[in-house]
């Protein structure tokens, strides 16, 4: 069925996209928390930058990148005075590109669960000893479930479905950063139709069960609020 | 030093809080005023949900506040009971009982039983609070705010939520935590009714300001306030019985100058009321009346005078023995019958409540 540089792009794209989603659930997070507490004026510029990857063409973006991790640029000047080397064209120059493309579809969910929790429950919490970290684990976490739901499931997928980001940063390195989208690419390219309906088949119905998944999650769990 | 000194300075946009308080360090202190009155604020203030930039709080000499020195409300030994139970929805209303009790000193914690019998909530213990109805959560809320075993309660409307019938079946409840709690509580609310019921002292307030604080009693029957009870303006004795008239189905009830005959609500000889006689429900004459309706007759003089809200009306305080009582009469009536301070008079009593 799949061939093997099929299944290593598979592999690969689900192990970028893994990691991203846990790299943005810890980054993403007090990000989120912030944006939905915060009254400082600066919120609303933060919120605009974080969610800049929603409007931008991911070739811009990529583009950008390219340069901040290149030999010349700050980043890339960094790593390499750490000793990494240059990160373009590595798996993590990846996933710290997928990192920044992604940022939008964790932050706003949980920015958006957040908020609709109020800020009544983290009172009540105080008022029953516990301290602001504590309120934030034990109250606002599980309170703000079905957002962290929401939001795992669009970063996961939003990074499987990232294409243009991956052509600036990755390049096209099998086993490195070839990922299903770009091996998809790669056989419409070959006029390898079969190949490629093979590969599109299996993202297409990944696609659909994370949705389903998701949207039949959201139905569960949308009676809630404080009683 | 015991009780509470409190002093808050908090200017928002259309609202100043401006209070210097002492309360008590026992029974219940009821806040009291209209919506807007700055009464919830001062409560979130004590509570440390408010942060009143120029404030100083003491509780039985501890500063909470003030000094350069401020006390996070999670380390501040309170129970709050929201005007909303507020119950965490994720949470079994064990587990909500459960929460705070976790997070206090283990030398400090006791069983929950006693509380979850004194609320009846002891049915409830598995469920989710949104199955709960809103008598019942605020039942939980108000056992998971004594589960912490605090050293001050605070109340922020805990019926204001709740309808006519739900009310009844709380207001027992807070009225045997009255009795029964040792630990000051501050109790905010708009009803005359639960003022009469529940308070010991009583707080008025109005556009952020205290405009009066005093034993229940006494700032009652202060007619030099303009408190707005409406058709609440009273007086509350505390009595007990003393007969029970299974005849007649009446109890006589004694407070400190006289007594009174009300309908027998199944009191025990020996048990203390609270006896709550509202100003429209008395009046004055100069003569004993001989052949009335009305049984509850006692002998008094007019210690204070006032207008009322109505300009027709005036507000009469007689003094009976060591109680006061207040009568509202019309201007004319008063007139006609030459009521004057320091005047000799019979109170006539139509209809005495009894609050429990």
């Amino acid at each position: 069925m799949l061939s093997d540089g099929d299944l290593q792009a598979l592999w690969l794209t689900v192990r970028l996209a893994g990691i991203v989603t846990l790299i943005l659930l810890l980054l993403g997070t007090p990000i989120a928390w912030w944006l939905a507490r915060s009254k400082a004026w600066w919120k609303g510029p933060v919120g605009a930058v974080v969610a800049l990857p929603l409007v931008l063409p991911p070739s811009v973006l990529g583009f950008y990148l390219l340069l901040a991790m290149g030999p010349n640029g700050p980043v890339g000047q960094l790593t390499q005075a750490l000793g990494i080397g240059p990160l373009p064209f590595t798996f993590w120059g990846l996933v710290i590109a997928s990192v920044f493309y992604s940022l939008p579809f964790m932050v706003q969910p949980l920015q958006t669960a957040f908020e609709s929790i109020g800020e009544r429950p983290l009172e009540v919490a105080a008022t029953l000893r516990a301290s602001p970290l504590d309120a934030f684990f034990t109250v606002a976490v599980p309170l703000a479930r079905p957002g962290f739901l929401t939001a795992c499931v669009l970063t996961f997928a939003h990074t499987v479905g990232e294409f243009g980001v991956v052509l600036m940063i990755g390049g096209n390195l099998p086993g490195v950063t070839r990922v299903a989208s770009v091996q998809i690419y790669d056989h419409v390219e070959a006029l390898e139709y079969m190949q490629a309906h093979r590969l599109a088949a299996v993202m297409l119905i990944f696609s659909f069960l994370v949705l389903l998944a998701l949207y039949a999650g959201r139905t569960r769990s949308s009676q809630g609020g404080m009683a | 030093m015991t009780g509470i000194q409190a002093r808050f300075r908090l200017a928002w946009p259309g609202f100043t809080l401006e209070v210097e308080l002492e309360l008590p360090a026992r029974g219940v202190t009821a806040l009291f005023g209209h919506s807007g009155s700055g009464k919830t604020t001062l409560l979130r203030c004590i509570a440390g949900l408010e942060q009143a930039p120029q404030g100083r709080l003491l509780v039985d000499g501890e500063v909470w506040q003030g000094d350069g020195h401020w006390v996070p409300t999670h380390q501040r030994p309170i129970g709050y009971v929201f005007q909303e139970a507020s119950l965490f929805p994720h949470l079994s209303v064990m587990d909500n009982l459960r929460y705070g009790l976790r997070r206090i000193p283990v030398a400090q914690r006791q069983s929950l039983d006693p509380v979850i019998e004194r609320l009846g909530i002891g049915h409830l213990l598995e469920r989710k609070p949104n199955g709960l109805s809103g008598g019942e959560r605020q039942r939980v809320g108000m056992a998971r705010a004594l589960a912490v075993r605090p050293r001050l309660l605070l109340m922020d409307e805990p019926l204001a939520a709740l309808d006519l019938q739900r009310k009844q079946e709380i207001l027992p409840y807070l009225e045997r935590l009255h009795d029964e709690l040792d630990i000051p509580v501050l109790y905010v609310t708009h009803s005359p009714d639960e003022v009469a019921r529940l308070a010991d002292h009583l707080v008025v307030m109005d556009g952020g300001k205290v405009i009066a604080s005093g034993p229940l009693a006494d700032t009652l029957a202060r007619l030099d306030l303009p408190i707005r009870l409406g058709e609440d303006v009273g007086a509350v004795l505390e009595a007990t019985v003393v007969v029970v008239d299974p005849h007649w189905h009446l109890a006589r009830v004694d407070f400190a100058g006289g007594s009174l005959w009300t309908r027998d609500q199944g009191l025990a000889v020996g048990h203390r009321v609270r006896v709550r006689i509202l100003a429209r429900d008395v009046s004055l004459a100069r003569e004993q009346p001989s052949a009335s309706s009305i049984q509850n007759v006692l002998r008094g003089q007019v210690d204070a005078m006032a207008d009322d809200e109505h300009p027709g009306l005036v507000l009469v305080r007689v003094q009976v023995g060591t109680s006061r009582f207040v009568a509202r009469l019309t201007k004319r009536a008063a007139a006609t019958l030459e009521v004057a301070v320091g005047q000799a008079l019979w109170v006539q009593v139509k209809s005495v409540a009894l609050l429990k």
